[in-house]
């Protein structure tokens, strides 16, 4: 027996992140590291959990012993429950089918029997790409307000930037009247954030008959979010004015890494009203030299700090020796910036070793690109690593 | 197997500035940990899965820090943490029992103590910081055949020093020979006594059972002095570091000590396999300002940080304001400065409020300290 969950959510993390390159080596994207001692899934699991939501299904695909491994039971989020807490639900063998997750789809409708089990009145879809606080009890309250069959959560975005996302249209309302999967001449600006809510057995329905289709992409976007437009069901759209941003490429994630920096921060991670939740183990606290020089920075227990940090987010363990300096960067745990190395502009994958007098990056500029170094690097002492470089795990570049 | 008990309450009054709020094992150091980490990641890190905390008053602020114990890994089904709270019998009238030494405290877990079915049972107070290997202690134990395994450490004693320790003389196996309690005058290299002793546990039953049987009430007078010519009680000899705390000068100082050189600090924090753990409290990572100047200084996550910072130690949450400067202090958990404030040899407990211009100093013999919650 299980109990009844008014609302269950089920958030997609199996996707690959090609567009980061050497960070999604061996890491799926929702594991990726983000803002110093957190990873990009904390943020859709801490909005469950802060919007009193305690049963999550993480559907997982590419490489996910990491991510397996940091979801774990759930403790970090209080979602170590007897009743609900966190699943993970990878592909698995069935009598008759035996697949993959073919589309964001076809991964719930292989889960049908794990959303039926919590009986469920909604069904809340959420993705592991993004980056934002938000309260799905509001999105609920408003789904239910309108007796909707399926709410999608839309986020204003400049009409120069609106061919890159999925755009509604509504009427005045805010109920849907189209919808155009990246259009080449928007006339909307309410992208599409992908986070829907879904009455249960409306999405089982179109699901179901979504499966039966074989020429079907099994896509959200794509295939049923159309479907159900077309069959004249009452879909409306949700604004949300806050902080949200998609980090599936090198800039975007360092530009969202940016944003928690600042006198004014972009996206404030110090409010304590949104807590973001992770998992963190037992690190001594940062030891700061006596010729240390940190100034607009974040810097994560575990660090030792001897030279000079500027602009930049350091993940715990980072240690960087006496006269290094470490610009306009983010650099994961563990990291170890050697004596007089130089690191600008550049993104560092966890235990990397950048040797002495090494240069890894080039100031900022107009034309600079962001150099990435991968897990476990070690670059030679006197090497330079040029802008835009992408170094991948065990390459052989030092 | 091995069964772990610590005194929470024990030298609660050692420190008075700090602990009337709280038990010593719940006294904040270092940042982000709470006295009691030490004994329970040093018994976590030796395979002790079964701990008992023994308190008897003052303890709410040790309850919500060990929780279920599940940041030790404790929050077991067989075994884990127990909180030994006082216990007041239907029949006891109006008065609760308070101990001030081990004995007592163990007479006040009796059922504990006799249903204990483990071979050792390790005894330690809050008082100390260190990272001691006590498997190799327990293997020692059991190697010699020991009643009682007393852990020290070799210092150079003061009579001051003296007059608050137990120091041991042992013979050339590590045998002791005596055990002199709080001795006056004595001075020079010497063992003294570390407050972590392993026990046999059948010898600990009848121990407790003879001090209820003849009202004793020392473990260290009535047994390791008294016995020590005709039971089998052995030093374990650690060399690692070791501080502890008889006052807020003590305190300050060895605070300090962990600054600088990386060395003590990694002695007590990077030892191998051996991490000191604490409750994890999810804090963000620490943002440092454009005009942010922070030199020799440990700090925790989860502050802010907007003036200066040297010598200093920030624990969990503190707010630096603009133009404020910070010297020589330890500012507990969630303390806020505003702009302009000036400080030097202040310690400041949790969520104390320094508004903006005020200047408050201490001296590195007599630290200025702040009551809990207070505003200046």
């Amino acid at each position: 027996m299980f109990n009844k969950k008014e609302c269950v959510a089920m958030l997609l993390a199996g996707g690959q992140g090609s567009r980061l390159y050497a960070l999604t080596e061996t890491t799926a994207k929702p594991a990726v590291p983000f803002g110093g001692k957190y990873r990009i899934i904390d943020f859709p699991l801490s909005n469950c959990v802060n919007s009193g939501i305690d049963t999550v299904g993480v559907l997982t695909q590419y490489q996910p012993l990491v991510l397996n491994e940091y979801i774990g039971n759930g403790q970090p989020w209080d979602l170590d429950r007897a009743s609900g807490g966190v699943m993970v639900l990878p592909p698995y063998q069935a009598k008759d089918v035996q697949d993959w997750y073919k589309g964001t789809a076809n991964a719930i409708y292989q889960n049908l029997n794990f959303i039926n089990r919590y009986d469920p009145d909604y069904v809340l879809i959420l993705s592991g790409d993004h980056i934002y606080n938000m309260d799905y009890a509001q999105m609920l309250d408003y789904h239910k307000k309108n007796n909707a069959d399926c709410t999608i959560a839309v986020i204003d975005v400049p009409l120069s930037e609106a061919s890159r996302f999925g755009i509604m249209y509504t009427d005045e309302t805010e109920r849907i009247t189209e919808f155009a999967e990246k259009p080449k001449n928007p006339k909307s600006t309410k992208a599409s954030m992908g986070i829907y809510i879904f009455n249960k057995d409306m999405l089982e329905k179109f699901l179901i008959a979504d499966a039966a289709d074989k020429d079907s992409d099994n896509d959200f976007g794509k295939n049923i979010i159309p479907a159900m437009l077309n069959s004249g069901a009452r879909m409306f759209a949700y604004r949300f004015e806050g902080y949200w941003k998609d980090v599936g490429t090198i800039d975007s994630l360092w530009e969202a890494n940016m944003d928690l920096i600042g006198e004014e921060p972009v996206f404030n991670l110090h409010d304590r009203r949104h807590k973001v939740y992770s998992r963190s183990g037992a690190r001594q606290p940062q030891y700061v030299g006596d010729e240390a020089k940190i100034t607009n920075s974040l810097v994560t227990e575990g660090c030792e700090i001897y030279g000079e940090v500027i602009n930049s987010i350091l993940f715990s363990g980072v240690y960087v020796a006496p006269g290094a300096v470490v610009k306009d960067s983010v650099v994961f745990s563990d990291s170890k910036i050697m004596e007089g190395a130089v690191v600008s502009y550049s993104m560092l994958d966890h235990d990397v070793v950048v040797g002495k007098n090494a240069v890894v990056g080039k100031d900022r500029a107009e034309g600079v690109k962001i150099a990435v170094v991968g897990a476990e690097i070690e670059i030679g002492d006197g090497k330079t690593v040029e802008d835009g470089a992408m170094i991948y795990p065990g390459a052989e570049n030092n | 197997m091995t069964e772990g008990i610590i005194f929470s309450n024990l030298h609660d009054d050692a420190i008075p500035e700090l602990t009337k709020v709280r038990t010593m094992a719940s006294l904040p150091f270092a940042c982000r940990y709470r006295l009691i980490d030490f004994p329970l990641s040093n018994m976590v890190n030796s395979g002790i899965n079964s701990v008992y905390v023994v308190t008897t008053r003052n303890y709410q602020s040790l309850l919500d820090h060990v929780g279920s114990g599940k940041d030790w890994d404790l929050a077991r089904r067989s075994g884990g943490l127990k909180v030994m709270t006082p216990y007041m019998s239907a029949f006891a009238g109006t008065g609760i029992a308070r101990f001030n030494s081990r004995m007592e405290a163990l007479k006040s877990i009796t059922n504990t103590i006799f249903n204990m079915t483990s071979d050792y049972v390790v005894l330690s107070d809050c008082d100390g910081i260190c990272n001691i290997n006590i498997s190799d202690m327990i293997a020692q134990h059991e190697r010699t055949g020991a009643d009682i395994t007393v852990a020290v450490k070799k210092m150079d004693v003061t009579p001051e020093k003296a007059a608050r320790s137990v120091i041991v003389e042992s013979d050339e196996d590590g045998r002791i020979t005596e055990a002199l309690i709080r001795p006056s005058r004595i001075t020079g290299e010497h063992d003294v006594n570390i407050n972590i002793w392993v026990v046999s546990r059948r010898y600990l039953q009848v121990m407790v059972h003879d001090a209820m049987a003849r009202n004793l009430t020392s473990m260290s007078r009535d047994f390791l002095a008294r016995n020590a010519a005709f039971a089998k009680y052995m030093i374990y000899r650690y060399d690692g570091f070791y501080a502890n705390f008889s006052s807020l000068q003590d305190y300050f100082a060895c605070s300090m000590s962990l600054l600088g050189d990386s060395g003590e600090r990694n002695s007590i924090f990077s030892v191998k396999n051996h991490p000191i753990i604490t409750k994890v409290r999810n804090s963000t990572p620490t943002k440092y300002s454009d005009d942010a100047k922070v030199k020799n200084s440990l700090i925790a996550d989860g502050c802010v940080i907007e003036g200066t910072v040297e010598n200093s130690i920030l624990f969990r949450g503190v707010k630096v304001g603009k133009n404020t400067v910070i010297k020589n202090s330890i500012l507990f958990q969630d303390t806020y400065t505003g702009n302009s404030v000036n400080l030097n040899c202040v310690v400041t407990d949790k969520n104390v409020v320094i508004r903006d211009y005020r200047t408050l100093s201490g001296s590195e013999s007599m630290p200025f300290c702040i009551e809990k919650g207070k505003m200046i």
